[in-house]
């Protein structure tokens, strides 16, 4: 076989592997915190699928928002919450059977819809891929151009989210003294100030 | 030995079907369950970039731009959820999330 065709294979099956195994050990690990740690190794193995689909683009992006910051945010939820996760685990073995029946059926429905899928002969593409330009170059063409109203959409949805994520977990305690800049920016000399009339061998 | 859009298909669904089975199982965890969400969604991207790939078409790109922006947001809006109902409750547990009795 050559070598040309065999080495992408390999590349393949070895990112795609990595992938599965890992995204089963998410699944199947004790330790949420492991989890957390294949969860990023998938996203890796992903990452490297997308690359070698020729979306660089969005290869780093699942790196750097994924594993930069989701799985980060993971993993500081995990380490935060003081429980006990093997009493969590419980009642694994008891949904295993019904669960991994109703996994595999599914898997295997999935593959053979995905086998026999076939793209219809007339197939045109709307924005057709520019092999003479880079990829972020071609991504960014579409996306402030054509996506323009969904590309603010989904600045929108993160705004949203991210005030969502403050105010759930913002806690004002009552009786904290906290610093008031307004309070201490308008004070003046006149009423920070007092003078008294000490009479001598008193005190005030 | 022809890499195709068949293979990418079979992968997506492999680890769609992970995720699925992931919340069938870790009743209790509600992390693990986040993370098989985080998993499904992933499948669908890998679906997306593929088809984008073989069927020359950038359409596919941007969509999953767009997923990865709604499954961000996802999951910081969960896991603030999580954080809250740990103060509250004290535990995580799926079981005992009735408290609404919706």
């Amino acid at each position: 076989m050559e070598l040309a065709t065999l080495l992408p294979a390999l590349a393949f099956y070895l990112f795609a592997g990595v992938a599965v195994i890992s995204a089963l050990m998410v699944v199947l690990a004790r330790n949420p915190v492991r989890s957390v740690l294949f969860l990023i190794m998938t996203f890796f193995s992903a990452a490297a699928l997308f690359v070698m689909l020729g979306a660089e683009f969005l290869a780093l992006l699942l790196v750097v928002v994924y594993v930069g910051a989701v799985a980060v945010l993971f993993l500081f939820v995990v380490m935060m919450l003081d429980v006990d996760f093997v009493e969590l685990k419980q009642g694994f073995a008891e949904y295993l059977p019904l669960g991994g029946l109703l996994a595999f059926v599914l898997a295997i429905e999935l593959i053979v819809l995905g086998t026999t899928f076939r793209v219809p002969k007339d197939f045109v593409a709307q924005t057709p891929i520019d092999a003479d330009v880079s990829n972020i170059e071609a991504f960014g063409r579409v996306l402030y151009t054509d996506y323009a109203f969904f590309f603010e959409a989904a600045g929108l949805v993160l705004l949203v989210a991210m005030i969502g994520a403050i105010l759930l977990t913002l806690s004002v305690k009552k009786g904290v003294k906290r610093q008031n800049v307004s309070d201490q920016v308008a004070r003046t000399p006149k009423d920070g100030l007092k003078r008294a009339d000490v009479k001598p061998g008193e005190g005030i | 030995m022809e890499i195709g859009l068949a293979h990418y298909m079979a992968v997506a669904a492999i680890i769609f079907t992970i995720g699925i089975f992931g919340i069938f199982v870790n009743r209790k965890n509600v992390v693990i369950i986040l993370m098989s969400v985080e998993l499904i969604l992933l499948s669908v991207n890998i679906n997306f970039v593929a088809f984008s790939y073989y069927l020359n078409d950038l359409a596919g790109q941007v969509f999953a731009l767009f997923i990865l922006t709604v499954a961000a947001a996802e999951a910081a809006v969960g896991l603030a959820i999580l954080v809250v109902y740990f103060r509250n409750r004290g535990d995580i547990s799926v079981d005992h999330i009735n408290l609404m009795k919706g």
